[in-house]
């Protein structure tokens, strides 16, 4: 199996063009592309909607399939298990199926990568799609060898007659190359919840032969041998590189910009819109020295924020603007004021930059009546409207291409970059790249939001907990979208003087703690700078997942501790969900976890070893982690030495992958925790 | 401006520009190389690592100049898929990279490493890859392919 996307022009050709990575705005060149964008612009083609067989799966004219996937794969592998899912709904071996995912040309609008919905939620279409296809194909092919549907095998992509296999047909030759043209009932959703309903019934997991197998990634020889395309490789003829230029400060808007400050460098010229304000030169190293040498005066401002040591105290005095109390049982206040015993605890947790591996980068090439868009954005469909609306275009004249970036895991200054690319090649009317320094990239991607997290329990005079109160106060986790479709919502976009129309919302944990009494709530309170604010918040992996578990288990194991009992059996002891208790349970086992309450005894020794469980819910995943750390007493470094994590995804699609996010998942979160 | 000639992964070139400008523009605007990537610009993260004369180099940071006359290495010249070093055969058994960004650094840095102490143990290893950035959290499986390459070296 193959993943593909936009950018098309291969290594061979990028080496026969004389080592230029040349593309144009939509001339794919290696033959899976030519496919996907000849099945894209066939005016036989039915049109690009969900309500369309032939807008999920295609059949080649060799057999092979294509699938057309609206999410991204990061590097975690999820584009394999697409073709996995996808080769068996349809009965095709795995090789034979090419993933095509993040083109707005090929796709539907799924969303994007996000909120770890790319199996459970994101394959459904291309299940059902691949199932009612080969419902289709079996249907036709019972026609063709006269025999019915139900006496007809399928064995990769051959239908032959169950106990007479000389009589076959394959889908090759039943509508390689042609079109389903046969509708599917579309849930009328956009993002990631779009499905369609089939006639087709999907498989049973017990009929599966390559689900639950791994197969290696696509994307690994590429990346390791220099051979692959990324978003900052995209070059197009005539281009013009730009930087952006932003205060040093929060609050600053543009007031005189000295021109002549870099004359001096051939080519170079400034272009401002509003607050937006970006040097422009054909060479990337002069726009880098552009960016450096233009004299800017900043209005002055009044410093929005508080020193970092003051703010929970700010988040802790601030207005509320917005309360709710998503799970309200029993009378926790009632029982907190007549309780044997009371445990409070308060939790601290900091802004958080995504700082990605590299800032963003993408390409916006305008042309006359139409655009296209390169992006390392996790939502290229998104960002493609965004661009759409800056450049003034209706969104189906932009193309839309997602090419791999940096790592993101939320949203990061990927799709921002795009929509200055937008504004500065509105412009200059020229094809344009914008990359962001390390600095922008750092100080202005949205963030993840500060907040102070509250717990506070009951016992009774036996050590039950009766009441289990747990609060989050903080700034919204969505005062800018979670994705770019409205320019306003971006940094460019906002300094050109469109509305940003900030949400609040923030969240609770994740549990299935059975206390009689509890009460899990959020409270929001406002922005510290209403616009273009290098703090507006947006979700970082997961939205306010681990400041919000970080609090409420550590306060559980408070709680433990409390009633002089063993961290991984008081969590048994109340949690509620079997699946829940089975992975406390299956993470307790493999890491060997001797049980006995925690102690507050001081040990000597200059290296001293501690341990811990936690445990959440995440998007229908219920994860339960055991961390074994060292503390240097001399040095002050922590270690985390060895992790053992319970993972119940449900029925596991590509091991192999599942490994390697799991891994990633604890690096970050250990670095989001010690760094 | 100023012409600047040196050998890329085995083949002489010859770039006409800021002899200040940092050696990563020319790879990759003048050049057209896609490995050596902008991480930071700064020296910080390891993204544009080059081996310059076989020493580990952040290109984003020496300028093009200093690499007058001198052998530039990226990873697109450590091995090929038919002719892979080690470590990248390390890197695709082990599926090592998620976005892939980081590759270079710790490719480059490792395979230098490695050629001067073969036998590095663990911490020599961890120590000798430190200043890298990976942000993807790739690190349990760099070192499981380090590790394998270092064994299949030895
Ligand atoms: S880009 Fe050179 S060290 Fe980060
Ligand atoms: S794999 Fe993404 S930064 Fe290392």
């Amino acid at each position: 199996m193959k993943t593909r996307t936009g950018l098309s022009v291969s290594r061979r050709e990028f080496l026969m063009t004389s080592g230029a990575l040349i593309v144009s705005a939509a001339a794919p060149a290696t033959s899976e592309n030519a496919v996907a964008a000849t099945a894209a612009t066939d005016p036989l083609k039915p049109a690009l909607v969900p309500g369309e067989l032939d807008s999920w799966v295609a059949v080649l004219k060799d057999g092979r399939v294509a699938a057309f996937f609206g999410k991204v794969d990061l590097g975690q592998g999820l584009d394999v298990g697409i073709a996995q899912i996808v080769a068996d709904e349809l009965d095709v071996a795995y090789e034979k199926v090419t993933v095509f995912q993040g083109d707005t040309a090929n796709s539907c609008n799924q969303g994007g990568a996000s909120g770890s919905f790319g199996i459970n939620v994101g394959a459904k279409p291309l299940r059902n799609a691949a199932a009612e296809a080969r419902r289709i194909l079996v249907e036709s092919a019972a026609q063709r060898l006269s025999v019915p549907a139900d006496r007809l095998t399928v064995s990769d992509g051959v239908v032959s007659v169950t106990g007479d296999a000389a009589k076959k047909v394959s889908y090759a030759e039943l509508i390689g190359g042609r079109f389903f043209n046969a509708k599917v009932e579309w849930n009328k959703q956009v993002g990631n919840f779009m499905d369609i309903n089939v006639r087709a019934k999907p498989k049973q997991p017990s009929e599966y032969k390559v689900v639950g197998k791994s197969f290696p990634r696509n994307d690994v020889e590429g990346k390791v041998f220099g051979t692959s395309d990324w978003v900052s490789e995209v070059r197009v003829p005539g281009m013009l590189h730009a930087r952006v230029i932003r205060p040093e400060r929060a609050g600053c808007d543009p007031v005189k910009v000295d021109e002549a400050s870099i004359r001096s460098i051939r080519g170079a010229r400034v272009v401002r819109e509003g607050n937006f304000l970006a040097v422009v030169a054909p060479r990337e190293w002069d726009a880098v020295r552009a960016a450096k040498m233009l004299k800017v005066e900043w209005s002055a401002s009044k410093d929005p924020f508080p020193p970092m040591d003051k703010l929970y105290e700010h988040i802790r005095a601030a207005k509320t603007v917005k309360r709710e109390e998503p799970l309200k049982k029993g009378d926790v206040e009632a029982v907190i004021k007549t309780a044997a015993r009371v445990v409070e605890a308060e939790y601290e947790w900091p802004f958080q930059a995504h700082a990605s591996m590299g800032p963003g980068c993408a390409v916006v090439d305008p042309r006359k009546g139409r655009a296209t868009l390169w992006t390392g954005t996790q939502k290229p469909h998104y960002a493609r409207d965004g661009v759409a609306k800056i450049l003034g275009l209706p969104p189906e004249e932009v193309h839309g291409i997602w090419v791999v970036g940096p790592g993101s895991y939320g949203r990061n200054d990927a799709g921002d970059t795009a929509i200055d690319a937008a504004i500065v090649a509105k412009l200059t009317g020229k094809p344009v790249r914008v990359q962001s320094s390390r600095a922008e990239g750092i100080a202005w991607c949205p963030k993840g939001p500060a907040g102070v997290h509250r717990g506070r329990a009951a016992f009774d005079a036996s050590g039950k907990v009766i009441g289990y109160d747990f609060n989050s106060k903080g700034f919204s986790r969505l005062n800018v979208n979670s994705n770019e479709s409205d320019p306003g919502d971006t940094l460019g976009g906002m300094e050109i003087g469109m509305t940003l129309k900030p949400q609040d919302a923030f969240g609770t944990p994740e549990e299935t703690y059975g206390f009689d009494n509890k009460r899990l709530g959020w409270e929001v309170i406002a922005p510290l700078l209403a616009r273009s604010s290098p703090l507006r918040t947006s979700h970082l992996r997961d939205p306010v997942g681990p400041d919000i578990h970080f609090a409420s288990e550590q306060f559980i194991d408070e709680l433990a501790f409390a009633a002089g009992e063993d961290p991984v059996a008081f969590r048994l002891k109340y949690v509620t969900a079997a699946r829940d208790a089975a992975v406390i349970r299956a993470a307790a086992e493999k890491a060997g976890w001797q049980p006995r309450p925690a102690q507050r005894s001081r040990p000597s020794g200059d290296v001293l070893t501690g341990r811990g469980i936690a445990y959440a819910q995440r998007a229908r995943t219920i994860i339960a982690a055991v961390a074994e750390i060292e503390v240097d007493r001399r040095t002050g470094r922590i270690w985390g030495r060895k992790f053992t994590v319970a993972h119940d995804c449900g029925l596991i699609i590509n091991p192999q992958s599942l490994r390697y996010t799991i891994e990633g998942n604890v690096v970050h979160g250990l670095s989001r925790v010690l760094f | 401006m100023a012409k600047v000639s040196f050998a890329v992964d085995g083949k002489a070139v010859s770039v006409d520009v800021d002899p200040n400008m940092p050696l990563l523009y020319a790879l990759r605007d003048d050049l057209k190389m896609n490995a050596p990537h902008f991480g930071c610009g700064e020296g910080q993260c390891g993204a544009c690592t080059v081996l310059l004369d076989g020493e580990p180099t952040r290109s984003c940071v020496l300028p093009v100049s200093a690499a007058k006359g001198r052998k530039v290495t990226t990873i697109y010249g450590l091995g090929t898929p038919k002719k892979p070093h080690p470590l990248q055969t390390a890197y695709v058994q082990e599926q090592v990279p998620q976005c892939g960004y980081c590759v270079s650094g710790w490719l480059l840095t490792a395979a230098a490493f490695l050629k001067k102490k073969p036998a590095a143990g663990d911490s020599e290893l961890r120590e000798a890859l430190s200043g890298l950035k990976c942000r993807c959290g790739t690190h349990v499986s760099i070192m499981r392919a380090v590790k394998r390459a270092q064994k299949q070296m030895a």
